[in-house]
């Protein structure tokens, strides 16, 4: 009976594993399938990718879209792991009444639905001349409510007299930071870095908004675009959205221990 | 004489013990100050223009004002009373089923004699890798009316006609909440499993010799303990819920006959398709925010009280 029970378990994890998984294998494996073998529901791979990808790399600017992608994901991990972290830290160790007042209101503007503040930030950044850019990209999720509350919570578990520690030995505050705190705090870093690079890379909503010339497209633009088309290719809008799944896919793998630690770390 | 030197000693070192801390609390305020200022400017100041603009109409520069005709104007707006009736049927049928299979899924992974833990994991947690243009797009090609799913169907006799799977509302709505539950669930298992690990493992082997069945383990144990991360899980997927673009926008365009339109879908459409309107799209946004509000002070309140 209770091996019965035991194996029904593996068979029903099996089973939810294996349609978690389906739908991305059948992404991947039409990538190497013509449209019509698509269609007629072919599930074993075939040997069109090359073609599919000429095809797509003729009708799109891929490396463009690509680029674009990359360098916005980049930009904003990277600036947004640094403002947040150091509010997060700063919240926590140096806590007192006004702070947590200050980190309170912040905590507020989670509940800002993106939607609502949408057209004021289209204005202000249509005016100050960031459409298109970068910087225009990045600049209203640099600092995040939930990042700054994930840095914060991690730091509950950072022993506060190593800091104390660092001060005697005359270490200055920023740099009990940047050379104490930081090394320490990796996985953390680590699984915010995933979260960041992911969202920024899959988001659609405000890039499609201040993204208005072809040169500054998105990769999700892109593979959103290839569904206006009168006939679909499916095969190379497989390959489009492959590319645009890869890159989040393979950072997942790669960080994926420090990334269940690092979300561990900050739900305690 | 000693006493007044060891006194005069105290004095110095409170004062520059007090000094130290303004120093290091003035200190504190750099790391927090950068954050603090792009969430005013990003957040909060775009939300008071948003408020101005709801009050006004017109396009462009020449804004004029027109008091509450912009609210006034939701209630007798089909489209948006159908983008509301949708976003609610999402939130009310996704959140809950999401929320309680990833607990589920979430409870049997943290089996510690369970073999291939890692791998059932990754598997769940995959679909949150992928970007939500990404699988909305795949899911309307699965259930194309030349897609896969009714291709297997046919094949395997189930069906002997391709259904129209986006064609009709319900199946077009129940695609987007599959879709969904796909997408999201493991992101949630994560959070669970993540406080079901700190819980002490003997806590279960205690109940089992006390002979309390899984279903009573689990509701007198593992519930009490994961409550503040339902709570937190429950904040955000209805946040995500009342959010809602890309899957309408991609998977369905909002139809069959705006069947599938979300609320931020139509607001969209107000603020940048067709004729822009600005004010009243900005009404509609801050009928949303007040939904979020007021869903998140429920949650907080019934959390609070269990």
């Amino acid at each position: 009976m209770k091996r019965l029970k035991a194996s029904f378990k593996y068979i029903f994890l099996t089973l939810i594993s294996i349609l978690s998984i389906f739908p991305l294998y059948w992404m991947a494996v039409s990538s190497t399938n013509t449209s019509t073998d698509v269609i007629s529901g072919k599930l074993l791979p075939g040997v069109n990718f090359i073609n599919n990808w000429r095809n797509l790399i003729i009708s799109q600017d891929v490396f463009q879209a690509f680029t674009n992608s990359a360098k916005n994901a980049i930009c904003l991990t990277f600036i947004s792991l640094l403002v947040c972290s150091l509010a997060g830290y700063g919240f926590e160790v140096y806590h007192d009444k006004k702070k947590d007042i200050v980190m309170f209101f912040l905590l507020l503007s989670m509940m800002v639905p993106f939607v609502a503040i949408l057209i004021p930030l289209f204005q202000m950044f249509a005016k100050a001349g960031f459409l298109n850019s970068t910087i225009g990209f990045i600049l209203p999720t640099i600092s995040t409510p939930f990042l700054i509350m994930m840095f914060r919570q991690s730091t509950r578990s950072f022993p506060h007299d190593i800091i104390e520690a660092a001060r005697i030995d005359g270490f200055s505050e920023m740099r009990i930071f940047t050379r104490v705190y930081i090394p320490t705090m990796k996985s953390t870093y680590l699984a915010a870095m995933t979260i960041t690079f992911m969202n920024a890379w899959n988001s659609y909503l405000w890039p499609k908004v201040i993204m208005m010339t072809n040169k500054s497209v998105t990769i999700p633009m892109l593979v959103a675009n290839l569904l206006s088309g009168y006939v679909i290719d499916y095969g190379l809008l497989n390959v489009a959205i492959l590319i645009c799944t890869l890159p989040t896919v393979i950072i997942f793998f790669f960080l994926q221990k420090s990334f269940t630690e690092g979300v561990a770390g900050s739900v305690k | 004489m000693r006493l007044i030197c060891y006194t005069k000693y105290k004095m110095k070192t409170a004062k520059h013990n007090r000094s130290l801390n303004n120093r290091i609390n003035f200190q504190g305020w750099l790391f927090v100050i950068p954050a603090t200022i792009l969430i005013c400017c990003m957040s909060f100041y775009p939300m008071i223009r948003a408020l101005i603009l709801s009050f006004q109409k017109g396009v462009g520069s020449n804004m004029s004002w027109t008091g509450a005709d912009n609210y006034a104007r939701l209630f007798h707006d089909k489209v948006f009373i159908q983008a509301l009736t949708n976003t609610s049927i999402y939130l009310i049928l996704q959140v809950p089923v999401m929320i309680i299979w990833a607990l589920v899924l979430a409870t049997m992974l943290n089996d510690k004699n369970l073999k291939f833990k890692g791998f059932f994991r990754t598997a769940i947690f995959l679909p949150c890798t992928v970007s939500l243009v990404a699988y909305a797009i795949i899911f309307r090609s699965m259930f194309s009316v030349d897609g896969f799913v009714n291709a297997f169907l046919l094949n395997t006799g189930i069906l002997n006609t391709r259904v129209n799977w986006l064609g009709s509302a319900i199946g077009a709505r129940s695609v987007i909440i599959i879709g969904m539950i796909w997408r999201w669930t493991g992101f949630n298992m994560i959070l669970f499993l993540a406080a079901l690990q700190n819980v002490d493992y003997s806590v279960y082997e205690a109940a089992k010799i006390d002979g309390a069945s899984a279903i009573k383990q689990f509701f007198s144990i593992t519930l009490p303990l994961v409550k503040p991360t339902i709570l937190f899980t429950a904040i955000m997927s209805t946040n995500g819920a009342l959010q809602l673009f890309d899957e309408s926008f991609v998977l369905t365009n909002g139809g069959p006959a705006n069947a599938t339109i979300t609320l931020t879908h139509y607001i969209y459409r107000v603020s940048f398709q067709n004729s822009p309107n600005f004010g009243y799209a900005a009404a509609m946004s801050y009928f949303v925010l007040a939904l979020v509000a007021i869903l998140a002070i429920i949650q907080m309140k019934v959390g609070d009280k269990r």
